[in-house]
This record gives structure tokens, C-alpha cells and sequence, in this order.
């Protein structure tokens, strides 16, 4: 597919800004913000907090409209939320009333997906996250890692074509967020989707991505891009890797050693 | 001056951890003794005459039974009973939507919250002799002022409840395609429940509160009324099985709604 924004470019943000009124002056949280993600493409970025990058897919999603410059889908600017965008927030968002089937068939009811079909979606995005088991329970009788399972069966159910994350794993132990990571890279090359990926956890940008986007903060912006040449499926042995050691350390710097930012207003 | 230290402290440390069962029957038990202990203070204070004209456990049972044969007890429980549940039903059909629509929307919240913060500090009871000269002594007025009792309490739960909603709830939902009208009635209304009940069982008890003081005023039947009848002829144990009437019927009804509450927002993480 081809558009005015180039070649195959699935979200574009282009000269995107966005100041919050504030007592006094603007907040100013994001400043010129120019980025391209391909179809299937994995990119994350990451950032010091403040940087912006939390309102960076929130204008995606649609939640939040930029002040300045455009978002595009599709080659379409948008203009609100819609199932082609799943979101995963790291406060999970589940329903807490439903169970763990309800909350995933939650998006399918909204598309008037018939019951036959919608049971089935729900099993199979339930399967592909390993919940099984548990398709009947309260989401407050999960475990932190379960419950973002499930917040991640509810966005692939609808079967959006990108998925938004916004620091999914932030809240979990160290363990469990590298056994979601592994899930999350192993659902994502059984079915590719254009995932965009928030974090502020540099191994983890590294480790998921084929991209790292580096941002700074006061005002948000991209400070640097990082191509991560490492093959899929991604492994323990890469994640222990010298070429993924580089990689880290380089993403690394750029996250914490940047140009000493403007001084705050 | 000495350090005190709990000597039994690394032996209570040690000892096997007691059953959920045994802890659960613990507090039973203890509310059990608490009230035979009462009870025995009350006969106690009683028989000694501790205190002027106070009754006898023994004789505001004799009494009850009087009531309960010649169908006092039941004309005046069922008088109350009917006060307080069209009351309550009124204020909280009413406060339910209108709670809603001020969490809601910010205009209705600006028009009718001058109005609940103005009248919430108001309590029901001063407004009797209002509701009398407006309404008569009828039914009518004391179901008003009922009403306006649980109204009062209920409103500001349930609008408070619109407003606690987590955003990220309401966020997820759109971004799965839900309308403004699907995650109210999806999201918000759900989310809100908690907290409408609490508003509930609070309206209940100043229901309660509210129909003791209403059949004061020109009641023919009705355990307040009868409390205030009987205290011109100083019939003690009279005003002592209404109230104690009064303190078990609301006690179960409370209980009622609790049950309900558990039922309904089992689901409710607890920490």
C-alpha cells in the first residue's frame, strides 16, 4: 500500500506536538515528534519519564488528539479510538465484574460478533495466552502476570491489526515480565501484527524490538533511533549474547547520558 | 522504669496457626457472651433500682408477648415498616438516576449540587414541622421526609460513585469500540455499584432514624408513635420492646442489604 507519507508505513506521526494547558505557561509534552512504523513492525521506545512517550500512543489509540502536526493509520489520519488499535494499558483495565471469558469476548459483544463465532475467538485468543484454566475466574483471583495475559487476549480477540503497549509489563516482578516477553514475541510471529511498544526498561526495549526509539524529555522528542540487528525468534541465548550486550549498552547511554536537557521553566 | 516485654510473645509465635474455622466462630461467640452479658447488667441494674422506672429483662418480655397477642406489636412493626419502605423506595428510585446523571454530565452536576450540599446539611428531622404545615399529618408528609432522608444519603454515593469510575476502565472500553451509551451502561453503571449500595444501607439506617421522629407527629399507630404514647402514661416496658423492635428490624434489613452487597460486588479485589 502505498501513500502521501511513503512506502508501507502503517502509523505515521508526522510534526506531531502536544502542549497541556498549565498554570502560567503550556506544558509542553511532546515537541516535533516525526515517526514511521511499517507494516509488522516491532518498535518500542523508550525514554526517561516526562518524555512523553505514554501521550505518544495515547494519540495513536486515539484518546488523546495531537495539538500540532498528524497521526496516521493506514494513511488515515486519526480521529478517535477504533478496534484496528488495540491497547494494552499497565494497569491492566480489566473489567473487574467479568470473568476472564466476558472480558475477552468485552470487544467482540461491541462488534456484534455472533455468539457461535465470539465463543470461539475468545477460546483461541484465551489459548494463545495460556489461560485455559482459568477462563471462568475473576480477574481479582489472578496474579499480576495472569491478569495482563488476559488484557492481551481481550486486544488480540478483537483481531486489531496494531497493537499499542504502554509499559504492559512496568508493574510485574522481573521474572514474570520475561516470561510475558517471551509469550508476547512468540503470539506476535504466529501473528503478526504492528505492535507499538512502550517501556522504560532499556533490556526490554531491546530485547523485543527491531527498533528502539530513544526519546528525551523537556520537551518529548526523539532523540535517537536504534536499529537492534538481531534475528527472530528471539532466545535466552541472544538476550545473554555479546551482540545484544552492544546493543543494551548503546541504547543505554543514549537513554541515560543525553544531552543535558533545557532547564525547566 | 521497666521495659515490659509480652513474655508469651515467642511462644505465640511458634504455636500452630489457628483454623479459619476456629477463628471464624471466635467472633460469634464473643458477640454471643457480649449480649448474655448485657442482658444479665440489664437484670442486674434492674432488680437492684440503680436506676429510676427501668424495667426489668422479665417484664419487657411479659410485655412483648402482651403486644404480640393482642397484635399491637404487628399493627405498629407493619405501620413503621410501611413508612420506612415507601420512603426509602422514593428517595433511592429517585436518587439512583439522579446521582448518575451528576456524575454524568457537568451540567446537571452544576444545576442540582448547590441543591443536595444545601439540603444534605439539613437534617431530615428539622424539617417536620415544614413537611406538617406544607403536607398535613397524613402519611404523606412522613413518607416525605423519609424520602428525602435516604434521597439525601443515597445521592451523593451513587454520584460519587460515577465520578470514582477508573478512567482506564472507561478507556479500555473505547478503544474496544464501546459508545458513550455502551460504557455507561457497561462500565460505569458496574463500577458504581459498590458504592451505590453503601449509599443504600446509609439511607436505610436514616430511614429508620427518620421514622421514629416522624410518628411523633399526628401518628395513629406505629412503633414510634407508640413509644410517644407511652411515655405519657409512663409505661416503660412499652417503649422498650419499640425500641428494641425498632433495633432488630433495622439490624436485619441491614443485614439483608449486606447479603445483597456481597452478592453483587463479590467480585470487588480486596486488600
Amino acid at each position: 500500500m502505498t501513500n502521501g507519507t511513503g512506502m508501507n508505513n502503517k502509523i505515521s506521526f508526522q510534526g506531531v506536538a502536544k502542549t497541556f494547558p498549565m498554570k502560567g505557561t503550556d506544558f509542553t509534552a511532546l515537541d516535533g515528534v516525526s515517526l514511521d512504523i511499517a507494516d509488522q513492525e516491532f518498535v518500542t521506545v523508550v525514554g526517561p519519564s516526562g518524555c512523553g512517550k505514554s501521550t505518544l500512543m495515547s494519540m495513536a489509540a486515539g484518546l488523546e488528539a495531537p495539538t500540532a502536526g498528524r497521526v496516521l493509520v493506514d494513511g488515515r489520519p486519526v480521529t478517535g479510538p477504533g478496534p484496528d488499535r488495540g491497547v494494552i494499558f499497565q494497569q491492566y483495565a480489566l473489567f473487574p465484574w467479568l470473568t476472564v471469558r466476558q472480558n475477552v469476548e468485552f470487544g467482540l459483544k461491541l462488534a456484534s460478533v455472533p455468539a457461535e463465532e465470539r465463543h470461539r475467538r475468545a477460546d483461541r485468543a484465551i489459548a494463545l495466552v495460556g489461560l485455559d484454566e482459568f477462563a471462568d475466574a475473576l480477574p481479582k483471583t489472578l496474579s499480576g502476570g495472569m491478569k495482563q495475559r488476559c488484557a492481551i487476549a481481550r486486544a488480540y480477540a478483537v483481531d486489531p491489526q496494531v497493537l499499542l503497549m504502554d509499559e504492559p509489563f512496568g508493574a510485574l516482578d522481573a521474572l514474570t515480565r520475561v516470561q510475558l516477553q517471551d509469550q508476547l514475541l512468540a503470539t506476535w510471529s504466529r501473528e503478526k501484527r504492528t505492535v507499538l511498544f512502550i517501556t522504560h526498561d532499556v533490556d526490554e526495549a531491546v530485547y523485543l524490538a527491531s527498533r528502539v526509539v530513544v526519546m528525551a524529555a523537556r520537551p518529548g522528542r526523539v532523540h535517537r533511533i536504534i536499529d537492534v540487528d538481531l534475528p527472530y525468534p528471539r532466545t535466552e541465548d541472544i538476550r545473554l549474547s555479546a551482540e545484544f550486550r552492544q546493543i543494551r549498552n548503546e541504547v543505554w547511554t543514549s537513554v541515560y547520558h543525553q544531552q543535558p536537557a533545557a532547564p525547566a521553566a | 522504669m521497666a521495659v515490659i516485654v509480652p513474655p508469651e510473645k515467642t511462644a505465640v509465635a511458634q504455636a500452630p496457626r489457628r483454623t479459619a474455622r476456629r477463628s471464624r466462630r471466635r467472633p460469634l461467640v464473643l458477640n454471643v457472651l457480649a449480649l448474655v452479658t448485657g442482658l444479665l447488667l440489664w437484670a442486674v441494674v434492674a432488680a437492684l433500682g440503680l436506676v429510676e422506672n427501668l424495667p426489668t429483662p422479665l417484664a419487657v418480655a411479659r410485655k412483648a408477648g402482651g403486644m404480640l397477642t393482642d397484635g399491637t406489636l404487628a399493627t405498629d412493626t407493619l405501620a413503621s415498616l410501611r413508612r420506612v419502605f415507601l420512603g426509602y423506595a422514593l428517595g433511592v428510585v429517585l436518587a439512583v438516576p439522579v446521582g448518575f446523571l451528576m456524575g454524568w454530565y457537568v451540567t446537571v452536576r452544576a444545576l442540582i449540587e448547590p441543591y443536595v450540599q444545601f439540603f444534605r446539611t439539613i437534617p431530615p428531622l428539622a424539617l417536620i414541622p415544614l413537611t406538617v404545615v406544607l403536607l398535613g399529618i397524613g402519611e404523606v408528609p412522613k413518607i416525605a421526609v423519609i424520602g428525602l432522608a435516604s434521597f439525601m444519603a443515597c445521592v451523593v454515593a451513587s454520584f460519587q460513585g460515577v465520578i470514582d469510575v477508573d478512567r482506564t476502565l472507561i478507556n479500555a472500553a473505547r478503544v474496544l469500540g464501546a459508545s458513550d451509551r455502551i460504557i455507561f451502561a457497561k462500565v460505569v453503571v458496574p463500577a458504581a455499584t459498590p458504592f451505590i449500595l453503601v449509599g443504600m444501607r446509609i439511607g436505610l439506617g436514616a430511614s429508620w432514624a427518620t421514622v421514629v421522629a416522624a410518628e411523633l407527629i399526628g401518628a395513629q399507630e406505629g412503633l414510634g408513635y407508640r413509644m410517644q404514647k407511652a411515655s405519657t402514661w409512663f409505661e416503660m416496658d412499652t417503649i422498650f420492646v419499640s425500641l428494641i423492635t425498632i433495633g432488630v428490624l433495622g439490624l436485619l434489613m441491614d443485614r439483608l442489604l449486606l447479603l445483597a452487597e456481597r452478592r453483587l460486588t463479590g467480585w470487588q479485589e480486596r486488600r
